[in-house]
């Protein structure tokens, strides 16, 4: 069976009533839109069916892929499979436009039953609602419903049962007839002209495809793999209607309101207004011209706060919760590959994708109940001016916010964008928002502008304020350039619906932050698991350096007089101590060796022709390698690769170690312009699998990440180039 | 009656709407949602920021920019 009506109908509220809440997230091919499918039961004997949630949309008539796939699931086209029976949900309270979409799928001629939800607010609103007429009207079963409080629910069970057992009370079909003769002959036209594949003998469902191709072909329509013939006889029809004045759309579309409102004016009892006072009461404050816009902001800071600093407990318990799994395991394996493998390489890794839950979590708990109350149409409304500038539409605004956390929940809650083309460009430039990975490179290379020991923070302050307007303005620059040349086509006009406000369900909400989690961990997460695990085989091998004649001897010496002050009759603390404090120094030193020798070492050598114009050493070359599993990576990379022992979280310390850093030629490394240089590479490149992982998710293709990852890198490259050749030039240093 | 475009409307004030203007696709998209020519439509208000106009229509409440809007005329009685 499949579920089909309007958006903001209650469509997935009542999907969830149906199947309980346990579906099953497919996609539909070629298109990035998710497809929830799951079992209803029928009656007390057991009986189950199995019901697909076709996306919400207005009309069947499509321009671009994603449009179609309401008529594809419904009429069972090109590769679906067509449904025993359709359940249509309408909005009760606005039962003349969701009617527009209900005779659409009734002329398909399927076995249809209606369901008129909302009737509890319509009950409230003091108005009543005549099932039998609508019934009688429409020809179809009829059920009066509230998807929120579940009444009804059995009556559509019934009813479905019913229709699958070909009870011939549903007898769908035309409803409203094409008036004139010049519409019917185009009708006949298109309807001679259509493909094999689309017929099947019943003339009904023929011309109601025949009508459907009218409205939705043109030589401008964006629909791949439309039979060529079926084509150009809907484009043949609409010039000829030009020439004799007529519009095919008008009379289709004012066919069938004309029919709506004759036969089912007075179904339900008239509102004074559309504006039921609910909703434009909580409109006049939310978008008024004074409050409006810093009741936004204001509960936009609380979302991003949220982001930002409430979920970093959680993140923070992760990580020492993995911390800790790495410290019990390890000891119990044998020392050297598994363990290594093991703690480094799995544990990390598992650790590595848990990690962004936290943030996942909050972020669809406040987009579900934006969406569900209807405030997200709100956020549009107020925010298109501004989206609209670089191309974009309103929606995407939350997701481009939440990029300032992070990217990995900000590209995933990108599918609140109806469009796939405005969903893809924001995908593409989230990355570019200064996420907080950054901010631990920033503090370092910040600090390392300045002479040991010394540093303004005001002046840093404002330093790190630099960056985020640099990367802010470079990520608006690159929306408006993306989309007027890959992105580039026809845009279509913002048409929003503003819904009536709603209470949110707390198991919708639950149910949406559930399923986005574990759709990440399983599919983004096995890429991420991978890419962990590679990059720890590169960092790691070869695993046994040659150390050198002067290395181990030092190593054999340090290791002998820690053995010897703790074997000591008398143990003396302070000797065990500075002996320790020897040891862990040699052991740093054999990390650093182990990894400059490593693959990992050797691709920073590699690279280090293609990173000096930057102004970078093949030692910050690893740094970057290193820096793909995480951005703050690039600090304990580092620390590793310049011998510290403490992973650099001390700042000071690595600062001096910094300062001290010299080219073979004796010159600085860690230069303020080569800071400078790689912060601004920092701020533009994609350097972060868990983002490209996450792309590919929801593009479902590699080509978006791998488009997503060389336009970055080269814009990094050229925005860090420019910066120190430039800096050069102008006698920087 | 005087005949304008929407975009001139100010919040409050209606008519009824003559022609659509613009490309096929969004004038389709538009008679689909109930704007149709002989339907009444009115402005409920504007965004804070500018650039977009709530309309009522049928029972339900759109936004469209001004832009657009502004290819559609409409009559005030």
């Amino acid at each position: 069976m499949a579920l089909a009506g309007n958006p903001n109908t209650g469509k997935t509220a009542l999907f969830n009533r149906l199947t309980g809440a346990r579906a099953k997230v497919g996609n539909y091919p070629g298109i990035t839109v998710d497809r929830h499918e799951g079992l209803v039961r029928l009656g007390s004997e057991g009986r189950v069916a199995r019901l697909l949630d076709v996306p919400g949309s207005y009309s069947l008539s499509a321009r671009s892929e994603e449009e179609r796939i309401a008529v594809r699931a419904i009429a069972g086209l090109e590769g679906e499979e067509r449904p025993g029976a359709v359940v249509l949900v309408l909005d009760g309270t606005q039962l003349g436009r969701n009617l527009y979409f209900a005779l659409q799928v009734i002329e398909l001629d399927l076995p249809t039953v209606v369901a008129v939800n909302l009737t509890d607010v319509l009950a409230k609103e003091g108005r009543v609602f005549d099932v039998q007429r609508l019934r009688r009207a429409l020809g179809v079963p009829v059920v009066a419903l509230s998807a929120r409080s579940g009444e009804g629910v059995d009556d559509l069970r019934a009813a479905l049962a019913g229709v699958l057992d070909g009870e011939p009370e549903a007898r769908p079909g035309w409803r409203w007839e094409p008036g004139t003769d010049a519409l019917r002959r185009d009708v006949d036209e298109v309807h001679a002209a259509l493909p094999p594949t689309w017929r099947d003998g019943n003339p009904r469902r023929e011309r109601a495809l025949a009508v459907w191709a009218l409205l939705s072909l043109d030589e401008g329509d964006e629909l791949r793999g439309i039979d060529g013939r079926l084509r150009a006889a809907a484009s043949a029809a609409h010039e000829r209607a030009s020439v004799e004045g007529r519009s095919i759309d008008e009379e289709v579309v004012a066919g069938r309101y004309g029919w709506i409102e004759e036969h089912t004016a007075g179904v339900v009892t008239a509102r004074a207004s559309a504006r039921d006072s609910f909703t434009s009461a909580i409109d006049r404050v939310l978008l008024s011209p004074l409050l409006g816009f810093p009741i936004f902001l204001a509960l936009m800071t609380i979302v991003f706060q949220a982001l930002f600093a409430w979920a970093d407990p959680a993140i923070g318990a992760i990580e020492s919760l993995f911390a800790w799994l790495g410290g019990v395991v390890g000891p119990a394996l044998p020392e050297g590959f598994l363990r290594s493998f093991v703690v480094d390489g799995l544990i990390a890794g598992v650790g590595g994708v848990l990690v962004f839950l936290p943030q996942i979590l909050l972020l669809f708990l406040f987009v579900a109940v934006m969406e569900d109350t209807g405030y997200m149409a709100r956020v549009a409304f107020l925010m298109d001016r501004i989206m609209k500038a670089c191309g974009l539409h309103g929606r995407a605004f939350v997701p481009m916010m939440s990029g300032f956390a992070c990217a990995i929940p900000a590209v995933m809650a990108t599918r609140t964008i109806e469009r796939e083309r405005d969903r893809l460009l924001t995908m593409m430039v989230v990355p570019l928002m200064t996420c907080s990975a950054r901010l631990p490179v920033y503090t370092l290379l910040i600090a390392a502008l300045y002479p040991p020991g010394r540093g303004d923070s005001f002046q840093q302050g404002l330093i790190m304020a630099g960056m985020y307007l640099f990367a802010t303005v470079v990520a608006l620059i690159a929306t408006a350039v993306l989309s007027r040349t890959v992105f580039a086509g026809v845009n279509p006009p913002l048409l929003l619906e503003m819904p009536a406000y709603r209470m949110p369900q707390l198991l919708g909400v639950l149910r949406t932050m559930w399923e986005r989690s574990t759709i990440f961990v399983r599919e983004a997460g096995t890429v991420i698991l991978v890419a962990t695990i590679t990059l720890w085989a590169l960092l790691s091998f070869p695993a046994d350096p040659e150390l050198g004649p002067e290395l181990a001897g030092r190593l054999g010496a340090a290791e002998a007089s820690v053995d010897n002050a703790r074997s000591g009759a008398a143990p003396d603390p302070a000797a065990l101590e500075s002996a320790e404090q020897r040891l862990a120094k040699v052991e740093a030193e054999i990390s650093s060796l182990q990894l400059n020798e490593s693959y990992a070492g050797r691709l920073g050598r590699g690279i280090e022709p293609a990173i000096a114009p930057l102004g970078f050493d093949w030692k910050i070359g690893v740094g970057l390698i290193g820096s793909f599993a995480a951005r703050e990576v690039f600090v304990s990379t580092m620390a590793i690769v310049y011998g510290l022992e403490d992973d650099g979280e001390d700042t000071a310390t690595f600062r001096q170690r910094l300062s001290s850093e010299k080219r073979p030629d004796g010159s600085k490394v860690f230069t303020p312009l080569v800071c400078v240089s790689l912060m601004v590479f920092f701020a533009l490149a994609a350097q972060c699998m868990s983002t490209i992982a996450v792309v590919k998710r929801e593009t479902k293709s590699w080509r978006w990440p791998l488009f997503m990852l060389s336009y970055m890198t080269v814009l990094a490259w050229v925005g860090s180039f420019t910066v120190y050749q430039g800096g050069r030039l102008l006698g920087f240093e | 009656m005087v005949t304008t475009t929407l975009d001139q409307l100010r919040p409050g004030q209606g008519g009824r709407l003559v022609s659509l203007g613009g490309e096929r696709l969004f004038r389709r998209r538009l008679m689909e949602l109930g704007l149709l020519p002989g339907s009444r439509v009115s402005v409920v208000r504007a965004a804070p920021l500018g650039g977009v106009l709530e309309l009522e229509v049928r029972g339900s409440l759109l936004s469209v920019r001004m832009s657009d809007a502004a290819i559609l005329s409409v009559e005030v009685s």
